[in-house]
């Protein structure tokens, strides 16, 4: 990877800039009550990283424990609350904020040309409700913990778990007002802030998946905090809403539980794939195919995702019938993500494509993205899920899409941005190498747990049958090496922060408007509010415009721009 | 436990084959476009690779066409899944009417089986081969799930309700029984097996424990005697106070305010524990609840007394094996003297029984001791 001068040096402000983001203020105090979006994005990316840390030991323990068919590493329930806490602590306190609190946090409003989000004080609160969350929370977890599973369902929550779980659900509960302030900042922000002549159709795609995530977040998360609120107020005073004995409907919980919880898978994954988006154009070099499909999937999406919890209930005993369309909406919404990667690929068609430590994680997250979004329709159809549901399948499953696509976009977003958000490059080879470490630990993790689903392996089991172990120790092996692939970056981003080559404001010479203002940026972000006059990604000029296919659509761009 | 193709589990029900075929189509789908994606990937990145570090690939516009092929062909593709599995899924659950039935309650952590000839399991199920099996089941605490992964078929059990589920074995031999749902602690443990046997070892495995009170003449001596449901609804559910039972079930019942239930397993629990939720049209709210008097395993007794009463309606549900009914004949005879062999049936002894549901998440679950394990 080369990081010399950049070919659109006409954008380039003068370098080095003596005060940016980072050394403009000094001090505990002038971080803490910072309202700069670029400071906030870093509070947030220690705090998710510790969440990480602390969700990685659970795992580990978890697979350590799975070695052996008999459960002898530790007690039953001290296991049920190792998944449980692991679950919990990773979708609520990792998966959700990762991408959005982060780079989101960070690169909206660089890359629509703003000084800061819509509401910064509302962005410096929703980080402190996050804290507040994640604290409560792990001061249940450290009380002696919840061993519900993540899914948190009744009648066992509210009626027979004697374990920490109004105190959980308070720490999730409180958490959901982070994402929903999140959203909200992000959809103004889009809405209202873009620099003069940034159009809808001039936007990053990472943006478009910001907005549709923003969506999901506002929409959804209020139910989330219905669902523990209710679920709280039957554990303490039984009024009959969850469990049968005192009149309630258990399978009521499991609706409510996933009205919000689905739509939340796509919380996890849209921001994943507008990172994909990005690494894979600008990677490339080339303007993204047909971006107005791959802008309103991301909005179909997020519009099917609320329709399709019914899914997860197929043996529930819920309706044949409601199952049935349930089924039908959830291929539907397969849809929008398998044109996504169809559009990707096209993408590369005569590209100049670089090997760079993000494109890898780019092009791994579309392999694995592939076989987790595929494996989702084996869940789909009523015949196969009924069989699956519950196994080990839908464990791998749920991983490929989460680890394999969210958190490799996660991944390779910060070593696509680490330039632009520390002024300093990461070490290319050591990041190549802990990049294939990963892509190899974790198929070797996730795959064989396909293959144990369908033998019949029931979830959430601390001793199994033994035929199943070798496949476990597979896994388990798979994690060890997934674990150190992980370590790998955490230790040369921290060492890249003061000892890594100073990047530049272009390192990757893109023509994105984060990368036309110095690294790191000023606190104001731009020097003078920039004024777009190209489209996204363009590298090259439009009069060179070719096209495939039969539908010539002559010199125009790719779409008509749309006032602002 | 496998069969000869590999990471397939043994096939043992008429479902089985039916889902390894839906299986094996969505496989080879995503197969398919694991590699085309991947070697299409796979070539451009290596053929359209940076050659200097300045070049301009020229831009490329969208595709109409393109888009609309790649999206019609993978909703074409979505629609033949959705068809098939939804075909697999509803014979699955569309129930046979000339089943043979047993009832199943669970409770943290063992699976509790009764056939209709009054054999009682726990963590065993002994069915024979080639027959249909209907099971009724419902749980004395959480939600639990029943899974047999040789047959392919799972289904929750839900406190408060039942469900049902219903297989064919093909073939003899013993297979694995799972709890999917988790259930807290001990959830891993509460498995067992489901025992196939040949339709004569069946018979011979159901009279050599036939000493046992079927789950009519249970439900016979509830109603009769120790619930006095009789004094109501008259001797042999003639009715009186409250409405016939005589051919109630399976029929539609006209409620008070107008609505219509069909009068299956659920309504008659309900209105058992309580009356008023859906109160026939005609009749005073005039009965007691009998909630927290009678465990699940009664309540089911009750169930199949009361369906009894509708021979028109479950025609063909009998078993196959000898059908000693010597509840019935005993009449009020301590239940304790009759089936005094397990712990079990000393559990289900109204006289003593414990309290049907636990009110806490210790109190109560532990008192028959663990699974057998």
């Amino acid at each position: 990877m080369s990081t010399r001068a950049t070919s659109i040096e006409q954008f380039e402000p003068p370098r080095p800039s003596r005060v940016n983001y980072l050394n403009a203020q000094y001090g505990i105090k002038s971080w803490l009550l910072t309202k700069d979006h670029k400071r906030i994005g870093l509070l947030y990316l220690m705090s998710i990283s510790v969440f990480f840390l602390l969700g990685g030991v659970y795992a580990m323990l978890i697979r350590l424990e799975l070695l052996t068919p008999q459960g002898d590493l530790v007690q039953a329930q001290t296991y049920n609350k190792l998944f449980t806490q692991h679950g919990i602590i990773m979708v609520f306190f990792f998966l959700i904020p990762s991408i959005p609190a982060t780079l989101g946090n960070f690169l909206v409003p660089l890359m629509i040309g703003a000084k800061d989000l819509a509401f910064p004080r509302i962005n410096l609160l929703s980080w402190y409700i996050y804290m507040l969350g994640g604290i409560i929370t792990i001061w249940a977890l450290l009380n002696g913990g919840v061993d519900t599973g993540w899914t948190f369902y009744a009648p066992y929550s509210t009626t027979f778990s004697n374990t920490y779980v109004v105190a959980t659900g308070l720490g999730i509960f409180i958490n959901g007002f982070s994402s929903i302030l999140t959203g909200l900042n992000f959809i103004v922000t889009i809405h209202t802030m873009r620099a003069p002549g940034m159009t809808w159709f001039r936007l990053p795609l990472f943006i478009w998946s910001h907005y549709a995530t923003s969506l999901i977040m506002v929409l959804g998360t209020p139910v989330i905090a219905i669902t523990v609120l209710l679920l709280a107020f039957e554990r303490l005073a039984h009024v009959g809403i969850f469990d049968p004995a005192f009149g309630g409907d258990p399978i009521l919980f499991q609706h409510l539980f996933w009205f919000y919880s689905h739509p939340a898978v796509y919380i996890m994954v849209l921001p994943g794939m507008g990172v994909v988006s990005e690494l894979i154009a600008n990677f490339s070099r080339k303007n993204i195919f047909g971006y107005s499909f791959v802008a309103f999937s991301s909005i179909a999406i997020a519009v099917f995702g609320f329709l399709v919890w019914g899914h997860h209930m197929f043996v529930s005993g819920q309706s044949v019938y409601a199952g049935m369309i349930f089924s039908f909406l959830s291929f539907a919404v397969a849809i929008p993500s398998a044109v996504k990667v169809f559009n990707w690929t096209a993408t590369l068609y005569k590209g100049s494509i670089s090997y760079d430590t993000p494109m890898l994680y780019g092009l791994g997250f579309i392999g694995l993205f592939i076989i987790g979004g595929m494996t989702g329709l084996f869940l789909a159809a009523m015949g196969t899920d009924v069989h699956l549901t519950d196994t080990y399948f839908v464990v791998a499953h749920f991983h490929y899409v989460m680890v394999g696509g969210t958190l490799l976009a996660y991944l390779g977003g910060l070593h696509y941005w680490w330039p632009k958000i520390t002024g300093r490059m990461y070490p290319e080879m050591w990041a190549k190498f802990a990049a294939l470490i990963v892509f190899v630990g974790f198929n070797l993790t996730f795959f064989p747990q396909f293959l144990l689903g369908y033998m019949g392996m029931p979830r959430r089991y601390q001793a199994y049958a033994p035929e199943f172990q070798v496949l476990h120790v597979f896994s388990t092996a798979g994690a060890s090496i997934l674990g150190i692939g992980l370590l790998i970056p955490v230790t040369y981003f921290i060492w890249s922060f003061r000892y890594g080559k100073v990047a530049g404001a272009n390192p990757w010479r893109l023509p994105g408007l984060e990368w036309r203002t110095p690294s790191p940026p000023p606190t104001e972000n731009f020097a003078v509010t920039p004024v777009v006059t190209w489209e996204a990604y363009e590298f090259a000029p439009p009069e060179e415009l070719e096209v495939v296919g039969k539908f010539d659509r002559g010199d125009e761009p790719d779409h008509p721009a749309i006032a602002t | 436990m496998e069969s000869w193709i590999p990471f397939i589990p043994e096939a043992a029900s008429t479902f089985a084959r039916r889902v390894d075929a839906l299986y094996f189509y969505l496989t080879g789908v995503t197969l398919f476009f694991t590699v085309l994606i991947s070697v299409v990937l796979a070539f451009f990145v290596v053929k359209y690779r940076r050659r200097t570090p300045y070049e301009t690939p020229r831009p490329v516009a969208g595709s109409l066409k393109l888009e609309t092929i790649w999206t019609v062909i993978p909703f074409l593709i979505a629609m033949s899944m959705f068809a098939w599995g939804t075909s697999v899924y509803f014979s699955q659950y569309r129930m046979p009417s000339n089943a043979m039935e047993i009832y199943v309650v669970g409770k943290q952590w063992m699976w509790k089986f009764q056939h209709t000839t009054g054999q009682r399991e726990i963590n065993e199920l002994h069915i024979p081969v080639g027959r249909k099996i209907k099971l009724i089941m419902t749980t004395e605490d959480v939600i639990h799930s029943f899974f047999v992964p040789a047959f392919r078929t799972k289904s929750d059990v839900v406190p408060g309700r039942y469900t049902s589920v219903w297989f064919e074995a093909t073939k003899p031999g013993r297979y694995h029984l799972f709890c999917a749902e988790y259930c807290g602690m001990n959830h891993s443990g509460m498995g067992g097996w489901v025992e196939v046997m040949d339709p004569r070892d069946y018979d011979n495995w159901l009279s050599g424990n036939a000493n046992q009170q079927s789950p009519v003449a249970a439900g016979q001596q509830l109603y009769a005697a120790t619930l006095g449901c009789a004094s109501c609804h008259g001797e042999k559910g003639e009715g009186g106070r409250g409405p016939t039972l005589n051919g109630l079930f399976g029929t539609s019942v006209l409620l008070e305010g107008g609505n219509k239930v069909t009068a299956d397993e659920t309504y008659i629990r309900e209105s058992i524990l309580n009356p008023q939720a859906k109160l026939a049209a005609g009749f005073k709210p005039i009965m007691p609840t009998f909630a927290g008097q009678v465990t699940e395993e009664q309540l089911l007794q009750l169930v199949a007394y009361i369906k009894s009463l509708s021979p028109s309606k479950t025609e063909g549900t009998q078993t196959t094996g000898s059908t000693v009914q010597t509840g019935a004949q005993t009449g009020l005879a301590t239940p304790a003297g009759q089936g005094a062999k397990s712990t079990e049936s000393q559990r289900m002894n109204p006289l003593n029984s414990t309290a049907p549901r636990p009110g806490s998440s210790s109190s109560g679950s532990h008192q028959a001791g663990g699974p057998p394990r």
